[in-house]
């Protein structure tokens, strides 16, 4: 029997932004037949993997560490993307972030200023901006695809954060094991819960996500980004300047980036190590098309994407779950995303067409 | 003033939910070991190793302990909220078993004085954190004798993770051992940067090859320079465990890191309420360093030659860094009849004589 999709024509707007809440409960389902399937039990897994990780103070704060670098990126990629602009290059930018804020910190690691933190941060964004202006360059001056550009930076930042903890930011006392010395207290972002790790960093990431939803529903850098992502042609017509789009998204995107990494290595890193982030740049993708490229639901897909890596750990502390479960999780749940989002496209046609779509539905 | 209601909403709901837990940390009575790995407990190496150790505490203590495990944490912000994780769920006694947790595990212990840490092979203490490592140097001077034996090339390969002293300690001890049956020898080095990257770890080691290296040594996690060495017909050496399974003809022995007998006694020692900080070194006469099974393959001259100086080191005849030893610059470092001291071999940041390029500073 045949199977084919066939264009709905119209696209529901209901589901569009029902469908993450789709994936989560059809993540939840395949999830308690996997557990069973593991021979554990599915409700105490469940639990285990998604309540008792956020259920103690401490818990509920790491969700906040955890979640800012996340939020903070897919709010600035989701601008670029809703413009058809493809940043994948997040990481490299929050690293290159990392580094110029952090490299305050370590030039100044006697200073007890005030305005140390300030300046670290506006470091981090500038320097997220830099390395995203080179695609942005690229790609204007010499239209090349900024997808390859982005990615292939990503390296390139990869490659100096190791040169400088191997060589001249190598902590003197460190046994020359690669990582810097640590930053002064003056360089570490303060604490907003006592006890906790939860730092001010998340105000940033509420910052963004308001800046985000201001800049993209009351601004006309908003409607023109948006109209540019889906009539490009019309964008034209009306005079949008599709450069400038490329530069203010790419920019942004990278500040953020950038910024995402300087809370990184003064929050909960407090020094530059060579592992800054493990993949933060990346997942923030699937935050940002989990939070439907806006502002509010990025907000909450970044936290819920946090709640599955503390999940797995505590699954295999309490569980002895294996690590791989996180992966799983996260993969069925963007699995299920890309699943709603075709059906809300397309419909399942069974048989074969009866009429002369037989080109369409072959191609 | 959206904002802060929010804030205000978060913070009240986090009070409530952290009284529900105290009542429900309060209930736990054996004791909870942790431990934090950084490669999978399936890496046949390091962590394996660990892995044994954790569970031979559970089999020795029975129902006083109940451990439990988080593995491939990255040394980095991440290993700060896992320990913090295994400190605030009511775990007595966290075994943090890489060097790169070092900040980290001093970091968290601040927060939690009457929890026990134990760092493996680092140098930072407390009160309440405790150092252990092996004199795997020991080891790595048992294998280095067979290896200068069996190589035919004089070139010995060897994958290493980081610069610190106790990768180039081990660097050392294979380089003056196998120099001493063999004095043509010299050592290759390739910097990994990483202690589990078996991808990295194969490229080395294939590349090491191609550069003449007939018997391969490494101070990485993965067996994959075993496979690589099995693949192009050369010898390897084991690291950590035994590894023999991924290259059976390859495979000369494996220096096996055995962490059981330490890891019950400081267990023990917590429910007894003795336990102290402290840094422990074993080695071979602690058990804490093994070898594996020797090769067939390796003539029975070779194997009574091993066997002796594993012997003279349990008896203190024998010390893998027992001058006249030379820099690579034909420096004498340490005179004949001197044995080198503790300290100088924990900071240990130079090459001797036969090993080949520079360390990266």
């Amino acid at each position: 029997m045949l199977v084919r999709l066939e264009n709905r024509g119209e696209i529901s707007k209901t589901m569009v932004y029902a469908s993450p809440f789709i994936a989560v409960v059809l993540t939840l389902i395949a999830g308690v037949f996997l557990f069973a399937l593991l021979g554990v039990n599915p409700v105490e897994a469940i639990l285990s993997f998604f309540i008792t990780p956020i259920s103690t103070l401490d818990g509920f704060a790491e969700l906040f560490v955890k979640g800012t670098p996340l939020v903070l990126i897919a709010v600035g990629l989701s601008f670029g993307f809703q413009a058809n602009v493809w940043n994948i290059g997040a990481e490299g930018q929050l690293t290159v972030g990392a580094l110029a804020g952090g490299g305050l910190a370590l030039l100044f690691f006697e200073s007890e200023s005030l305005f140390l933190l300030p300046a670290m941060a506006a470091a981090g964004i500038l320097g997220g901006m830099a390395w995203a202006a080179i695609p942005a360059f690229l790609k204007t001056r010499y239209n090349t695809n900024e997808i390859l550009t982005s990615l292939m930076l990503v390296y390139v930042a990869l490659l100096l954060l190791s040169y400088l903890i191997h060589g001249p930011w190598k902590d003197p006392e460190g046994q020359n094991f690669p990582e810097s010395r640590l930053f002064p207290d003056a360089g570490i972002l303060p604490v907003m819960i006592e006890t906790t790790r939860m730092h001010v960093g998340w105000l940033f990431a509420l910052a963004a996500v308001a800046t985000g939803w201001i800049l993209i529903a009351r601004h006309v850098i908003g409607f023109q980004i948006r109209v540019t992502g889906m009539a490009p042609m019309a964008a034209s017509f009306a005079g949008f300047k599709e450069k400038r789009i490329i530069w203010i998204t790419l920019l942004m995107s990278g500040g953020a980036a950038g910024l995402a990494g300087m809370v990184e290595v003064s929050g909960p890193i407090q020094q530059i190590v060579p592992n800054i982030s493990p993949g933060y740049g990346f997942t923030a993708i699937i935050v940002a098309f989990l939070g439907r490229l806006h502002p509010v639901g990025v907000l909450f897909a970044g936290l819920l994407m946090a709640l599955t890596y503390l999940g797995g750990e505590n699954a295999q502390i309490e569980m002895n779950l294996p690590n791989a479960v996180t992966g799983v999780f996260q993969g069925m749940l963007l699995f299920f995303l890309l699943a709603a989002d075709v059906l809300i496209k397309y419909r399942v046609k069974f048989g074969g067409p009866k009429t002369a779509g037989a080109a369409e539905g072959a191609g | 003033m959206k904002l802060g209601k929010k804030l205000g909403l978060l913070s009240g709901l986090a009070a409530g939910v952290m009284l529900a837990a105290t009542g429900l940390a309060q209930a736990a009575d054996p004791l909870k070991v942790g431990f934090v790995y950084v490669g999978p407990v399936g890496d046949h190496g390091w962590t394996y190793e660990h892995n044994q150790g954790r569970i031979a505490v559970e089999k020795a203590l029975g129902d006083k302990v109940k451990t439990s495990f988080v593995e491939s944490v990255p040394e980095g912000a991440d290993a700060t909220r896992v320990i913090t994780r295994l400190a605030s769920t009511g775990h007595g006694l966290i075994f943090t078993t890489s060097f790169g947790y070092m900040n980290p595990t001093v970091r968290v212990a601040k927060r939690f004085p009457k929890v026990k840490f134990e760092h493996a092979t680092g140098f930072k203490r407390a009160d309440n954190v405790a150092t252990y490592s092996a004199r795997f140097y020991e080891g790595r001077h048992v294998v280095g004798l067979i290896a200068g034996k069996m190589t035919k090339s004089n070139v010995l390969g060897y994958v290493a993770s980081f610069p610190i002293p106790e990768v180039i300690r081990g660097i050392n001890a294979v380089a003056i051992a196998a120099r001493s049956v063999n004095p043509k020898v010299t050592v290759k080095v390739v910097w990994v940067s990483s202690w589990f990257d078996p991808g990295k770890e194969a490229d080395a080691a294939k590349a090491l090859i191609d550069q003449g290296a007939d018997v391969m040594l490494q101070h990485t996690d993965s067996p994959a320079p075993v496979q690589a060495a099995q693949g192009r017909g050369i010898w390897a050496i084991g690291q950590a465990s035994d590894m023999k399974a991924f290259g059976p003809k390859s495979h000369l022995t494996a220096i096996i890191d055995d962490w059981a007998p330490y890891y019950i006694e400081r267990t023990k020692a917590v429910l007894d309420g003795t336990w102290k900080s402290g840094d422990v070194w074993g080695g071979f006469k602690s058990g804490m360093v093994k070898l594996s099974d020797y090769n067939a393959a390796i003539p029975a001259d070779v194997v009574a030659m091993a066997e002796k100086a594993r012997k003279g080191i349990i008896d203190g005849s024998v010390h893998p860094f027992a001058g006249p030893i030379k820099d690579q610059s034909g420096k004498i470092i340490l005179k004949a009849g001197e044995v080198m001291d503790d300290k100088t071999m924990l900071g240990m940041n130079f090459y001797v004589e036969g090993v080949e390029g520079k360390i990266p500073q």
